[in-house]
């Protein structure tokens, strides 16, 4: 029967909502047993919640990002009526749950095909706005007959300034705000400002040590005055300064970039740059639409297309034969040790399951070492100390691939087949047997079908799993060893996802997220088909 | 396939020893060496790096015969190194990242075991479907996401552990859900009609009678949740940038992936002690990994 989903809720005072309610409930006057500590506990959290939602979107608002100002505001305003209305009782129990998979899974799966479109990545990063700002400070130069004036570094809190010795009078700015005379501080005899009221002079030896306060001093730029034409003071080792200006001027109401020495107008072209009427670039870029771009270059583009299609031929061939060699595996010593005349089938079983309980980014580092050319112990145990270069040949390098991943996931295989056999009715096999069936025959018409049916979904997702396996390829080759004669950052043992991941430059080097997501966005195709597969095999819906 | 002969070794004592054993011996005598080199197979890499996690000499030159010299150089020297850093990041983010997916996905295994409500089901087949996906194909998107969610606040930015948390979090719902919907079916609803009646209100329901009556599937997901944090490598190497905040994945790839000051010894003395805690509770929750794993979860 389904009694209603909600009931006990109703505060004090109210008439029960479902008047359809069978048993005449006790009169809620006589419920009222006080708030309780549930909703007292409940409260508190949510004014925590609340706090921090409000911290967070005043934070957006500052910085400007109204996405996730938005994002914030429906998300907050969704907690407080989901946990205070009393028709939302599922969503108490799923809200949690869901903001995370919404804004960390689905929308990355989402921005991932958005990002698909764009040409996002080195030279275009951000938008137009930032594209211009960079240009402008990338084109910076010393001012020719600019004076050296001696500098401080000073801070107040977080901000970090510029004080300079200008003939005598002491000038503070920070990145916002342009020099302004300071009165009342002391420099010392070679006119460095040592002592500066409002501000804090940051210690020499301070800035010596400390790699990131020095990035961030070299980075500063504090404009001379209100008017960006006169420039900015810039220094390169902290301890003077000079003046810094661009040749680039930018017109926002025509929006074009003139040099002022050549007299060259750069205006914005649709692929998100700004580019003479000669051709001439600037590096600085912003992202925009482009289409299919990506998908045409991973498919048609010299640089790309050959290595990926090899790629992407190891990435099934290495999914498919991982799972067809480990289950293989697996079920072979599941046929023979799933046999009560064994003793001591408890301790060979977990034996045989170590190097599945062993982590597997262990392992596969592990057997980096062990498979190393030089001094690895498989050559020297195995094959006489004979130099294989295991990892360095790109035949090699797959087999040793596929070997060490036949280590690592048998044991999985011989668990659940053990499981499956062990769960395969006894008097099916009885029949055969009294019909004549020899083992050959048992094995081949009724253990391997039978089994088949529990396994077979799981041998779907074991491939769906390898076909993602970034883990092993990058502990165990980094993909290499590297094409011959291409100058794309792939190698012969990497699959679609380590590739997606040298392309993405997410750890450094050109990065071109577009291509990257482009890529993504075939390796879900891939996955889905296969799920759909997986789907018709299960029919897991029907248990829904 | 087992038995496929009827047991001989225990009956009939008149036949011949001689007969009998050779029989024994086809049937099930040669299975016992050849798991001993299914054995060596299994254990002989697991045996190498203890035996160079004990070896001072600490390179990977030398390191082929095995226990030859022994010390504790190795463990020693580790203290020397950011190790026990990473040792306590990966254990806080698994520890917290395995904790979440355990309430929020009980949590929601309950909401669709115990309500019926619109668009259930639909909900239901929106996360098998999204559960497919894994989020490390999108951690492109994962890693520009982080840069904008960094500027407005700062925690969740790249190079921070709470937001590497809250990325595995995001997948927690997909994994879990329907390891947990199906067990959460198998509690009898009769159960939390009783205690209904008895004026039990949803929440004491949850946290008094299912929660512990379902402790296993907790269990199983808590641990998987937790290897699957431990041995992440893509998405740990890309949000945590900085050496004080890498886990254990990403900061023993740094030893070992340079050829030229490969730090052998401490990698394997390193993954000695690192391994230890996963293997004790993967073994000692053997039983209830295997129902989990016929569930469909595969480890990472």
């Amino acid at each position: 029967m389904s009694v209603g989903t909600r009931t006990a809720e109703h505060p004090p005072g109210t008439p029960p909502d479902r008047p359809d309610e069978r048993a005449p409930r006790e009169s809620h006057a006589r419920d009222w047993r006080g708030l309780g500590w549930g909703f007292l506990v409940k409260l508190a959290l949510m004014a925590v919640v609340n706090a921090g939602g409000v911290l967070a979107i005043l934070s957006a608002y500052q910085v400007g990002a109204w996405v996730v100002l938005g994002a914030l505001v429906v998300l907050l305003a969704a907690a407080d009526w989901i946990y205070f209305a009393r028709r939302t009782l599922p969503l108490k129990y799923m809200f949690p749950g869901l903001v995370f998979l919404v804004v960390f899974q689905m929308f990355t799966l989402g921005y991932t095909g958005y990002v698909a479109f764009t040409n996002y990545g080195t030279g275009h990063l951000g938008s137009m706005q930032q594209a211009v700002d960079a240009a402008l400070i990338q084109d910076e130069r010393q001012v020719e007959d600019s004076p050296e004036y001696p500098l401080a570094v000073v801070r107040d809190g977080d901000a970090l300034g510029f004080a300079v010795n200008d003939d005598g009078t002491v000038r503070v700015g920070t990145a916002e705000e342009p020099l302004e005379t300071v009165g009342g501080a002391q420099v010392d005899d070679r006119g460095t400002p040592v002592a500066v009221p409002g501000w804090e002079v940051v210690p020499r030896a301070q800035l010596f040590s400390d790699a990131d306060l020095q990035a961030e001093v070299v980075a500063l730029r504090v404009p001379v005055s209100g008017d960006a034409e006169d420039g900015s003071l810039r220094t390169r080792e902290g301890s003077t300064a000079s003046v810094y200006t661009s040749r680039l001027e930018w017109d926002p109401a025509a929006q074009t970039i003139t040099n002022t020495e050549t007299g060259a107008v750069y205006s914005p072209s649709d692929r998100g740059q700004f580019v003479t009427e000669d051709g001439e670039r600037l590096a600085a870029g912003w992202y925009v639409n482009v289409g299919f771009d990506n998908f045409v270059r991973a498919f048609t583009d010299a640089t790309y297309a050959g290595p990926l299609l090899k790629v992407a031929a190891w990435t099934f061939a290495f999914a498919i034969l991982t799972v067809l060699t480990s289950f293989g595996l697996g079920l072979l010593f599941a046929l023979i040790y799933n046999d009560p005349r064994i003793r001591g089938r408890k301790i060979l079983r977990t034996l045989f399951i170590l190097p599945y309980a062993f982590p597997a980014f262990m392992s596969a580092l592990l057997w980096r070492g062990m498979l190393n050319a030089e001094f690895g112990v498989i050559n020297d145990w195995f094959f006489l100390g004979a130099n294989i270069g295991w990892l360095s040949d790109p035949w090699l390098a797959k087999i040793a691939i596929l070997w060490v991943n036949l280590w690592l996931s048998y044991p999985y295989w011989f668990l659940v087949t053990t499981g499956a056999l062990q769960a395969l009715p006894g008097d099916v096999m009885e029949a055969a047997r009294v019909d004549g069936a020899g083992r050959w025959r048992q094995f081949r018409s009724i253990t391997l079908p039978m089994l088949m049916v529990s396994t077979a979904p799981l041998a779907i997702a074991s491939f769906a799993f390898n076909f993602n396996n970034f883990t092993i390829i990058y502990m165990l080759t980094g993909g290499g060893p590297a094409f011959s004669g291409s100058s794309t950052p792939m190698g012969s043992t990497d699959i679609l996802i380590s590739a997606i991941y040298q392309i993405s430059g997410v750890s450094g080097g050109r990065a071109d997220y577009g291509l990257a997501s482009a890529l993504s966005i075939v390796v879900f195709v891939v996955i889905g088909v296969i799920s759909a597969l997986a789907f018709r095999q299960t029919r897991k819906l029907e248990e829904i | 396939m087992a038995a496929v002969e009827t047991p001989v070794r225990t009956g009939s004592t008149n036949r011949p020893t001689r007969a009998r054993r050779a029989r024994w011996w086809a049937d099930v005598g040669w299975k016992y060496p050849v798991g001993l080199v299914i054995i060596f197979y299994a254990v002989f890499p697991l045996v190498y790096a203890l035996s160079a996690a004990l070896n001072p000499n600490g390179s990977l030159a030398g390191s082929s015969s095995l226990f030859r010299t022994i010390g504790l150089d190795n463990f020693a020297a580790l203290g020397d190194t950011m190790y026990w850093t990473w040792v306590t990041n990966t254990l806080v983010i698994g520890g917290i990242a395995s904790f979440g997916a355990v309430l929020m996905g009980a949590a929601a295994a309950y909401a669709f075991s115990r309500f019926r409500f619109q668009g259930r089901r639909a909900s239901l087949t929106t996360l098998l479907i999204i559960q497919m996906f894994p989020q490390t194909v999108a951690f492109v998107a994962v890693f520009l996401l982080l840069i904008s969610l960094g500027n407005v606040i700062p925690a969740l930015g790249v190079n921070s552990r709470i937001a590497l948390i809250c990325v595995y979090l995001g997948g927690a719902l997909g994994a879990n859900t329907f390891l947990m919907y199906g067990f959460f079916n198998s509690v009898p609803r009769e159960i939390d009609e009783a205690a209904r009646i008895d004026g039990a209100t949803h929440s004491q329901i949850y946290w008094r009678l299912i929660m512990p009556l379902v402790t296993p599937i907790l269990a199983v997901v808590a641990l998987l949740a937790f290897i699957s944090a431990f041995g992440d490598f893509i998405l740990a190497r890309i949000v945590l940038t900085s050496e004080e905040n890498w886990t254990l994945a990403v900061g023993m790839y740094q030893w070992v992936s340079n050829q030229l000051t490969s730090r052998w010894g401490l990698f394997a003395a390193g993954a000695v002690i690192g391994s230890i805690p996963v293997l004790a509770l993967f073994l000692s929750l053997q039983r209830y990994i295997v129902g989990g794993l016929s569930a469909g979860s595969v480890k990472g």
